[in-house]
């Protein structure tokens, strides 16, 4: 098992099924907890805030008995006086025994990895990588459908920037899956993620939402203002890609997933479907993250 | 003067990196540092020798490339041959060749790599050699050929 969690390249999919395996088993200490890893204290670097991510990293630490220290923006800490990112990582890992860590810059949970010596794992590095996303992505998916092999699966919006969708077409490359790539064309998969899937998996490009063929499964994401340089063109991209109910009468029984936050992407009436798992997704991220924190650790049975 | 005369006239002893692609020249010069250097460098670019193409070449006196440094040649001309010279005669001729990792030799083109923000040693795999292709072990972007003359200014 990897000592850290960086980047979704260094895990294996034998390392992805022993993660998937554990976190099943700790789906039943999820209501009840456990004391796996008593005693032991997860420290919580975000540099820039997070909900989903870090409270569910506190929770599946409290829920496996464990306690958690940490910062979740910089405005209280040493970082706010210019302390460097290694200094903050060789004095935080003094006071825990394993830590996840969230900034900005590209690389920092790579580096932090090098520099400490208590497992770090990586709750997202800028536009580069979130690797737990993906695990309870594929998580999800493996539990929803009982298999990721075969599967069918959209990947809908913004798929240039969202890091999210990079890493997940990355390890479904390890899968025998199909993909269908749905954006506008200044919104593409980046060429390198193209050339990855080339010959490992079969993947098409689709521009418009109504040209999408049966898939099993749509992974939408959300659209970002800020890359637009026009507003309208922004409002126009984002009603395009959206799900709504006259949407989803073209999807049949597909599933739909969002990393979450949602802003316009899914409309509100999708919750009620039974199309809808982007909560239950975003639930498996406490057993998938029970998983990570125990085998890290070293306290997984 | 012979028509056969070396432009560049010959070195005691040194370095004598021949063959780099025409233009490149500069390129070497600052993959070296050897604007810091403190003894002769005489680069010669575009020089036309017998049938072959056009070709730069750079000579140091005095200096010996050790092996990252000739390896680093490689990011700019791959074709590019090192002879090591002592007294007038080639010691070694070094073969470059791109190591599977490039370290500290250049730096990472985005402005949001962790390396551009902390003391850090650069790192990059390579991906491919011909068209170059590199990849930031930190923050995990790739760098062509264009890119990594753009970072040595």
């Amino acid at each position: 098992m990897l000592k850290d969690i960086i980047s979704i390249r260094d895990i294996s999919k034998a390392d992805i099924e022993l993660i998937h395996e554990k976190a099943e088993e700790m789906e039943r200490y999820i209501s009840c907890g456990t004391d796996l890893a008593q005693g032991k204290i997860l420290a919580t670097l975000f540099f820039e805030p997070s909900t989903r991510t870090m409270m569910s990293f506190q929770s599946a630490m409290q829920r496996l008995g464990g306690s958690v220290i940490g910062f979740s923006d910089t405005k209280s800490t040493s970082v706010k006086k210019g302390e460097t990112l290694v200094d903050t990582v060789l004095t935080m890992e003094k006071y825990s025994d394993v830590m996840v860590i969230r900034n900005p810059l590209e690389g920092s949970a790579r580096l932090a990895a090098e520099v400490a010596e208590i497992p770090v794992i990586n709750a997202g590095d800028g536009a580069n990588q979130h690797p737990t996303q993906t695990l309870l992505d594929l998580y999800t998916m493996k539990k929803e459908f009982n298999r990721i092999d075969g599967l069918r699966i959209a990947m809908l919006g913004d798929l240039k920037y969202g890091r999210t969708v990079h890493s997940l077409a990355y390890a479904l490359s390890m899968y025998d899956v199909e993909i269908v790539l749905v954006s506008p064309e200044e919104l593409r998969m980046p060429k390198g993620v193209r050339k990855h899937l080339k010959g490992k998996i079969p993947y098409s490009e689709v521009v418009n939402l109504d040209e999408l063929p049966d898939v099993d499964l749509v992974y939408a994401t959300r659209i970002q203002k800020e890359r637009f340089a026009d507003p309208n063109e922004y409002e126009r991209t984002k009603d395009a890609y959206s799900i709504d109910m006259e949407t989803l009468s073209h999807l049949g029984d597909a599933k739909i997933m969002h990393p979450l936050p949602r802003v316009s992407e899914i409309s509100r009436e999708i919750d009620f479907t039974p199309n809808a798992i982007y909560f239950r997704q975003a639930m498996n991220g406490i057993p998938v993250r029970m998983a990570i924190l125990s085998l890290v650790l070293g306290v997984a049975k | 003067m012979s028509s056969k005369k070396l432009k560049v006239s010959a070195i005691n002893n040194g370095t004598v990196i021949d063959h780099i692609l025409p233009g490149k020249a500069y390129a070497v010069v600052k993959i070296l540092h050897l604007e810091r250097y403190n003894e002769t460098v005489t680069i010669a670019s575009n020089v036309t020798s017998g049938k072959t193409e056009k070709k730069d070449i750079v000579k140091i006196e005095n200096r010996v490339l050790s092996n990252e440094e000739v390896s680093s040649i490689a990011l700019i001309s791959p074709e590019a041959t090192v002879n090591i010279i002592k007294n007038y005669d080639v010691l070694e001729k070094r073969k470059i060749s791109l190591p599977d990792k490039v370290d500290n030799i250049v730096h990472c083109t985005n402005p949001l790599c962790i390396t551009n923000h902390e003391k850090v040693r650069t790192r990059f795999k390579v991906i491919q050699n011909k068209p170059l292709l590199i990849r930031c072990e930190y923050c995990e972007r790739t760098m062509d050929e264009k890119d990594v003359e753009k970072v040595l200014g």
